[in-house]
């Protein structure tokens, strides 16, 4: 069950009337009910390969990240693509939290159609949070990094 | 095998390829700008991508983004609807270059009808009748065009190569005006599509509008599903359409529709399609090939019992088509009406929040739209909401069908044009069945 279906669950969660819903797929299940504290009753394994994807332990369910994402400017992502934190696989992190940017500076790379885009911070500041891991798929629109 | 589809569209027909890939058990991405974050249908679909912000030309348009949200989600095959890329041979292209499958045609034959003097070429090389003219794009050498005006007869039409669906045309009425109106087309065109090639054509005066719908797979099989009727429009744009024609007899359905499946044939058409012909005097003229799914697909379904989305999608899967010309039987009579946000009088788009919206139902009828209640409508796209179809066993019983879905349904909050559609089918000329392309603008006084 990846994070997309379990974020989808959330949403019709509040837009509907329910306290809680509960899945169960195969061997998996998940149950998201309507109190302060999400639970999750498993946090499994992918169970297809799907690269582009993945049920990363780090996502957390977007409720909980709601509440813990800091307060800052958000920078968006301009387009649709892959995030990577780094110009390659064994090179280090562009930049990580607590770090200092100014505008310009290169955060992470996002590839599309086999192409890799900059991405640069749009204000001075430091790094509040990093939404995306490597490899996660990111739309039009949403934030990947956290500047206070 | 397709597993999952891309749909690069919004609106109804964003809906509409969701259902289809529903029925097929296979999995659907809604692709959507920051102004359709809450569509109908990206709630519904399996995966959803916004692609970019309400501007189509940044989102619906942006062919990267589109091909992008294929990556991602690790879908195999990219729907383009109708409108938008559906008919953009560059884009089709790109996106069997990149992997995907193209739900439609091979990009050289969109290529091959987007440009609409090779069309007509090519069409002829098949057999297919044209309406009389240039044969070709018109040249430097005023006195063979004024000649070629004179042999056809005025009235004559200037088109332009590049344009289609009504845009880029001028009617001349006599050899005084025709150089002049030469130019200024030519201008018109190099401005709207970079290409200032124009043709020169008969000028029909009283023509319908009657198009034939054709089915290809990639196995040399091409049938057609009969034809609609589609004269009702405003400013080219098409109000109702029905099928099938009223008046055509079973042979020159036979004889028109054996000549187009010929053409698909003859230049490998894959997939859905359309003829256009302008039919007067008892005469068919091919006038343009629609190489996608068009919005009024639903009558051809509603008389054929075929579900022409989910054909599209197994013929891109390589299947064969199931049915052959003579397992086709067309029963009784389809109209839709188009639904669009929009000012019954004036026509000014409407957008903005629908309060309250109840669909008609009974009998024969079909709703084909994304609304719902508290949707709003955003400003950014072309008006049309919705499609009502309504089948009967008669021509004579799906009008009556027709007006009470239109009595019925309710769209508060905006203007629509239903009261538009009301008094059209409330009117002795349709109801008689067989209006041409000017009988709308002549009863709105245009």
């Amino acid at each position: 069950m990846d994070i997309r279906k379990i974020k989808k669950l959330i949403e019709l969660l509040e837009d509907s009337d329910l306290a809680e819903i509960e899945i169960k797929e195969g061997e998996e299940s998940i149950r998201i009910s309507r109190t302060s504290s999400l639970q999750l009753a498993a946090a499994p394994a992918p169970h297809h390969a799907v690269p582009a994807a993945p049920a990363s332990t780090a996502g957390a369910p977007a409720g909980q990240g709601l509440d813990e994402t800091p307060a800052g400017h958000s920078v968006i992502s301009p387009m649709v693509g892959t995030f990577y934190a780094a110009s390659s696989p064994d090179a280090k992190p562009f930049t990580e939290v607590g770090a200092e940017v100014r505008v310009g500076d290169t955060l992470c790379i996002i590839e599309a159609m086999k192409i890799f885009n900059e991405i640069e911070a749009d204000r001075d500041g430091t790094i509040r949070a990093v939404l995306k891991q490597n490899g996660d798929p990111v739309e039009y629109g949403e934030p990947l990094f956290v500047i206070g | 095998m397709i597993e999952k589809i891309v749909i690069a569209n919004r609106g109804e027909i964003a809906l509409r390829i969701l259902r289809a890939c529903r029925a097929l058990g296979i999995r659907s991405v809604a692709l959507h700008s920051e102004a359709d974050r809450s569509a109908k249908y990206v709630k519904l679909a399996d995966e959803s991508v916004c692609i970019g912000p309400a501007q189509s030309t940044q989102s619906y348009l942006n062919v990267p983004a589109v091909i992008a949200a294929a990556e991602v989600t690790d879908a195999n095959a990219i729907h383009p609807g109708y409108g938008f890329l559906a008919e953009n041979a560059d884009f089709a292209e790109r996106v069997e270059q990149s992997g995907f499958t193209f739900i439609g045609p091979r990009p050289e034959t969109i290529r091959l009808m987007g440009d609409k003097v090779s069309a007509i070429t090519a069409m002829e090389s098949a057999g297919v009748r044209c309406v009389p003219g240039s044969r070709g794009p018109l040249g430097e050498d005023s006195a063979k065009t004024t000649r070629l005006a004179k042999e056809i007869g005025y009235p004559v039409i200037i088109k332009a190569a590049a344009g289609g669906g009504g845009k880029g045309m001028r009617v001349v009425h006599s050899e005084a005006a025709l150089l002049n109106a030469i130019m200024l087309t030519h201008a018109e065109a190099l401005a709207a599509f970079g290409n200032g090639m124009v043709y020169l054509e008969k000028y029909l005066e009283r023509p319908r509008h009657v198009e034939f719908q054709v089915l290809a797979d990639e196995h040399g099989n091409a049938i057609h599903l009969g034809e609609r009727d589609c004269s009702v429009q405003r400013r080219h744009q098409k109000v109702i359409e029905e099928a099938p024609a009223p008046g055509i007899t079973d042979e020159q359905r036979r004889e028109i529709g054996a000549m187009c499946t010929e053409a698909c044939r003859r230049i490998g058409y894959r997939g859905a399609g359309t003829f256009e012909f302008l039919y007067q005097d008892g005469e068919f003229y091919f006038i343009e090939m629609n190489t996608r799914i068009q919005v009024e697909h639903p009558v051809t379904e509603a008389i054929t019992g075929l579900d022409l989305v989910v054909e599209q999608i197994r013929v891109a899967n390589g299947d064969a088509l199931r049915i052959e010309q003579s397992d086709l039987s067309l029963r009784g009579h389809a109209i839709e009406c188009r639904i669009n946000a929009e000012d019954p009088r004036n026509f000014t788009p409407s957008p903005g929040c629908i309060s309250q919206f109840h669909a008609p139902g009974g009998p024969g009828i079909r709703v084909d739209s994304h609304i719902y209640n508290n949707y709003r409508v955003p400003p950014y796209y072309d008006s049309m909401i919705g499609k009502l179809i309504a089948w009967g066993s008669d021509r004579e019983q799906a009008i009556a069908r027709m007006h009470t879905a239109l009595n019925e349904i309710v769209i508060d909050g905006i203007n629509t044009n239903i009261p538009l559609h009301r008094d059209i089918l409330s009117d002795a000329d349709f109801q008689r069945g067989g209006v041409n392309i000017h009988y709308l603008e002549k009863k709105l006084g245009m």
